[in-house]
């Protein structure tokens, strides 16, 4: 018979080998990828993400950024990250002026409850930034399903 | 090379310089490659990597999708309308994936 502790050590086994996983600071490094350690501000991008997600497995995201989206300032592209995935990238979107509105919608995956960061590039070389908490009850990845 | 069903849905007419919404699905599991198998093994990764947008043979739209876009990659973006013509869609992924689609739009 299986004690209780041996239970939880194998469980922990089992935790820790499954266990490929973004970090707060491994989504840091990724942004520093995309930015190339300009500054990035609070502002004019909106993420869309419901804050209390009841399946990780496929959550409607959508980014939206002020912009006039004209040849001389548009956005040039739009990067979604997280924290406790497995891989801190989520979706990078080029966009340009012919896309008449900065906007992209998709649905994505989530591992855990966690910070979702969206970042905008634009044509001017500024880059802007949105974050939303999300609270998972059903994580995506998380069985065999 | 694989075959997928694909969905898009583009507006068949607009007006010149009307910013248009198109909607785009691609049939596809979105393998992430960190699941296991009921043997403990990991199941390779297999997922749509890339999706490009070209508008009278201009890219207009690019994305890179990684493992945390949910099965059936669903990506909704706009346009300005500004001339007659085809838009295609293109998706490319793991294992040679390759999936593509067009639409025509009238503009006046």
């Amino acid at each position: 018979m299986t004690s209780r502790r041996q239970f939880l050590v194998a469980a922990v086994g089992i935790g820790l080998a499954s266990g490929a996983q973004a970090t707060p600071e491994s989504m840091r490094e990724a942004m520093r990828k995309v930015t190339g350690g300009a500054p990035v501000r609070q502002g004019r991008v909106k993420l869309d993400l419901p804050t209390l997600v009841d399946n990780g497995n496929a959550v409607a995201l959508g980014v939206t950024v002020e912009s006039p989206m004209t040849p001389a300032d548009h956005v040039k592209a739009i990067h979604v990250f997280n924290e406790k995935n497995p891989l801190p990238g989520v979706l990078s979107a080029y966009l340009g002026a012919r896309s008449g509105r900065a906007m992209v919608q998709t649905r994505v995956r989530l591992a855990d409850s966690q910070t979702v960061t969206a970042i905008a590039q634009l044509s001017d070389g500024s880059f802007w930034s949105d974050s939303v908490q999300v609270t998972v009850t059903l994580a995506a990845c998380a069985g065999d399903s | 090379m694989t075959t997928a069903r694909t969905i898009v849905r583009v507006p068949p007419s607009a007006k010149r310089g009307e910013v248009i919404e198109i909607r785009t699905l691609v049939g596809h599991t979105m393998e992430t490659g960190f699941r296991r198998a009921q043997s403990g093994e990991l199941i390779a990764r297999d997922i749509v990597r890339s999706f490009v947008c070209t508008y009278n043979g201009a890219e207009i739209f690019r994305a890179e999708l990684h493992p945390a876009i949910a099965a059936n990659p669903l990506i909704i973006f706009t346009a300005v309308a500004s001339e007659s013509g085809t838009f295609e869609f293109r998706w490319s992924g793991d294992n040679g994936f390759a999936a593509s689609a067009s639409a025509a739009i009238t503009v006046t």
